[in-house]
């Protein structure tokens, strides 16, 4: 797996797209995973069914990171219902590589919490778990 | 590099030529096993004796009347005597088969600590403690109304010379539990010391002996403790494990897990427990897996503890120096040379995931994660390290590919 840290993944992960706070943010979500201590936050901005802007935070592993900052880039300007459909092979697709189930879970964080931001919304879509991201703490705001 | 020639009683070289997956790496590339603190690989004989008991004496142990099961009950058994042997203990009835460290641990929960603990009782465990053994005593507080205390960890990786001192004025410690070889830190725990401590207070002491036994002789007299718990699996055998506890205790106890084959007599309104040590062993065992533990602890034997042991001091201390000298590179536990061969690290600005992900690219095999110890690592302001770990298949070799995929991580990820 030595196309694992390839280009792409290293420059998201230093030079991370749409990382920092949205001033007047629709709704927000964080997610950490207690057994490598990933975290990702992520503030939306959400007008007329449309999600107009991303920001994501975080400390974590490569993969997590460079997963939210690539997924930050693939949402803007989509409907909600879109947004709330992608999954892992979105993911996998912006990432580029294949990954075991361990570091899946890594590169799923970005997308968990993407769903229960949106979640927030009022009738927003509820999150479905398509694979195993068990062991991860939500919360939103 | 200024690190001293390793001098060590084994020609590991020759020793990694008896495992499989160490002579001839899967897919031929190199493989730098650095993770036997997690699980240890086998040898062609542990496995040949797996396949030969299926092969020519196989049936459920104990019960059968024909020869064929007279012949697994003997291969069964000799692997109890070995264990015994192994451990130092007094009687060939004080060991018990289980699946591993963890049920052994649980056993002693369930059939001592329930039996015998009580609201007001106190356990006492340690902060470094394996979830193994910290987990089932808190359960236990929980079910029985006794408290928890724990002995802290101190700077450097040993217990804190006050800890024990701490709980002078705790009444009514029924259980210390504490590992003899911590497998986050490497710390090697006093258990003599803690037992006469235990003793004094009229508390039993169950020592987790998982990363202990495969890498370092072990004499539970000598140790002076009530329970030790050890896994096959961390010793070159397959999935099995056994746990040693004093005759006495064993006796009073209640059985963890109760039905066939642990049972003397059953009737609908009384059940007699079978004596030791098959009261512990319920069902049908994995005959031939314990037959082939009785391999494995033969093939460690036949090397030697003493010489394994010496020889991954020798490792321990190189690792622990070229480690030491890598810029960005900061290692946890003890400094040899009281220290076993564990050693955890973290990289400055890459995450242990990534570290290990990329030692993996040149077939180097650590482990990242919390290693099962998770307020060992808070306690150190860490989430997760990478970890590696020396056997007696491990080389100067492994630890200098280990290096050089630590300057890969380095320079992958700019730092």
């Amino acid at each position: 797996m030595d196309d694992l840290y390839r280009e792409n993944i290293l420059d998201h992960y230093n030079h991370p797209r749409n990382s920092g706070h949205l001033d007047h943010p629709t709704v927000t979500a964080e997610g950490v995973n207690p057994l490598c201590g990933d975290e990702l936050s992520v503030e939306l901005q959400v007008e007329d069914g449309v999600v107009t802007d991303v920001r994501y935070n975080g400390q974590g592993c490569a993969i997590s990171q460079a997963a939210a900052s690539m997924i930050s880039e693939a949402v803007k300007g989509r409907p909600v219902a879109e947004v709330a459909q992608l999954g892992k092979e979105d993911v996998l697709d912006e990432l580029g590589i294949p990954l075991m189930p361990l570091r899946l879970k890594c590169a799923l964080l970005s997308v968990g919490v993407l769903k229960v931001a949106l979640a927030e919304l009022e009738d927003g879509p509820q999150p479905e778990w398509g694979e195993d991201t068990s062991g991860i703490t939500w919360k939103s705001g | 590099m200024a690190v001293a020639p390793v001098k060590t009683p084994l020609d590991a070289e020759r020793l990694k030529q008896d495992f499989p997956i160490l002579a001839h790496p899967p897919g031929g590339k190199p493989l730098h096993y650095l993770d036997s603190a997690a699980s240890a690989q086998k040898p062609r004989v542990v496995i040949d004796a797996l396949v030969d008991m299926y092969e020519t004496s196989y049936a459920a142990v104990h019960r059968a009347v024909y020869s064929l099961g007279e012949a697994a009950t003997e291969r069964y058994e000799a692997t109890r005597d070995k264990v015994a042997a192994l451990l130092g203990a007094a009687d060939r009835r004080e060991v018990i088969f289980v699946r591993n460290s963890t049920e052994g641990l649980n056993l002693v929960a369930y059939g001592y600590g329930l039996k015998f603990l009580g609201p007001g009782d106190v356990i006492v465990s340690t902060e470094m403690e394996h979830h193994s053994n910290l987990v089932p005593w808190q359960l236990l507080a929980q079910r029985t109304g006794a408290t928890m205390h724990y002995l802290r960890l101190g700077d450097t990786g040993e217990l804190d010379p006050g800890s024990l001192a701490a709980l002078e004025s705790v009444e009514n410690i029924k259980l210390v539990a504490a590992g003899h070889v911590s497998n986050s830190l490497g710390t090697i725990n006093d258990i003599p010391a803690l037992a006469r401590w235990a003793h004094d207070r009229g508390a039993v002491l169950v020592v987790d002996g998982a990363q202990a036994a495969p890498h370092r002789p072990v004499d539970v007299a000598a140790l002076g403790c009530d329970f030790y718990a050890i896994s096959g699996h961390k010793m070159c055998g397959p999935g099995v494990g056994a746990l040693w506890g004093r005759e006495k205790l064993l006796g009073e106890m209640d059985p963890f897990l109760t039905g066939g084959g642990q049972i003397a007599q059953v009737g609908l309104e009384r059940t007699t427990w079978n004596e030791l040590p098959y009261k512990f062993e319920a069902g049908v065992p994995p005959v031939a897996e314990v037959a082939a533990f009785g391999t494995a602890v033969d093939y460690l034997t036949g090397i030697g503890l003493e010489a394994i042991h010496a020889h991954e001091q020798a490792l321990t201390e190189y690792g622990y120096q070229l480690l030491s000298d890598l810029p960005g590179v900061t290692l946890y536990g003890p400094a040899p040379p009281n220290r076993a061969g564990v050693l955890s690290f973290t990289v400055d600005g890459v995450h242990a995931h990534d570290v290990a992900q990329v030692l993996d690219t040149d077939g180097v095999c650590v482990r990242a994660g919390h290693h099962c110890t998770q307020p060992a690592m808070r306690h150190y302001g860490l989430v997760a390290t990478a970890r590696a770990s020396v056997y007696l298949y491990n080389t100067v070799d492994d630890l200098d590919a280990l290096a050089a995929g630590l300057a890969k991580v380095r320079r992958t990820f700019g730092v």
